[in-house]
């Protein structure tokens, strides 16, 4: 299975400093981790914002767990393409009166996220809600990519 | 303040019940009479949240509720600790009259300013 993060170019681009506690955040995983398993996630210092994604896999479906807080549903999109799940949007900046934050550690701005997914999946019937700033997408898998039970007669 | 990873360790420096938290992103906005304060905690909802002021201390608390899934883990980059989070407030701030909001994973916290030190126009007779 790859599980290949794919960076756009938009948002790639220097960061703000504003984030400086992500630095903490990836020392402490550096050093919490066995050393190969962050080879898959890349460090977000300079990335801007890569949402955390978790995948899951049942019989029937495939799962995937998206941590956006403070999005509006309509700014959330998501696709698939040849296999591949990509979760993009824009978080907008909401200020009651337009100030500007003293001091902002969210990264406001667009975001895409993409993910191969392990099995084919049925694309007509993917569903996928949104609730306490957790995206959670179901993709239920094409029937060739359920295991089957083949019954073997003795006789 | 910031702790990125925090650890309440019980009172007898009992390893079984530490708990560990990770620092969650935030943003201040200061209006004219009060501070806007966001937290992101996804994952978060209202009944997860413990709001407390103490010596002039907010810490803000929230504990994940995730959705139960029905499936096997493939890939995680999502962190399983508890977010945990303190601020320390400016004398100015009005502590008892703080209010929060939740919604989709944003702790939104209102710290009104006391009256003496809200902006005000003086009229010139």
């Amino acid at each position: 299975m790859s599980l290949i993060r794919y960076q756009s170019p938009e948002i790639t681009s220097w960061p703000t400093f504003g984030r400086l506690s992500n630095l903490r955040d990836e020392l402490d995983t550096l050093f919490e981790l066995p050393f190969w398993s962050n080879f898959g996630r890349q460090t977000q210092l300079f990335s801007g914002w890569t949402p955390a994604l978790d995948l899951y896999q049942s019989n029937d479906n495939v799962i995937a767990l998206i941590e956006l807080p403070g999005m509006r549903k309509e700014d959330i999109e998501i696709s698939l393409h040849d296999g591949m799940l990509t979760i993009a949007g824009e978080r907008k900046m909401e200020t009651p009166g337009g100030e500007k934050a003293e001091r902002s550690e969210r990264y406001i701005g667009k975001f895409r996220r993409s993910i191969t997914l392990p099995t084919r999946v049925d694309a007509n019937k993917v569903s996928a809600t949104y609730k306490d700033g957790i995206l959670t997408v179901t993709l239920p898998k094409a029937e060739e990519a359920k295991p089957k039970q083949i019954q073997v007669n003795v006789s | 303040m910031n702790t990125t990873v925090w650890e309440n360790r019980g009172r007898n420096g009992d390893r079984t019940q530490v708990e560990r938290y990770v620092a969650p992103a935030s943003s201040v906005i200061e209006n004219g009479d009060s501070y806007t304060l966001q937290v992101e905690m996804p994952g978060v909802n209202k009944e997860g949240l413990e709001i407390s002021v103490e010596n002039n201390e907010l810490t803000i608390i929230g504990r994940r509720s995730l959705p139960m899934i029905d499936g096997a883990l493939m890939h995680r980059e999502s962190r399983p600790e508890d977010f945990r989070r303190a601020f320390e407030l400016d004398p100015s701030i009005e502590t008892d009259k703080i209010s929060a909001k939740m919604d989709q994973g944003i702790v939104t916290l209102t710290l009104p300013k006391a009256e003496q030190v809200k902006p005000r126009k003086i009229a010139v007779k």
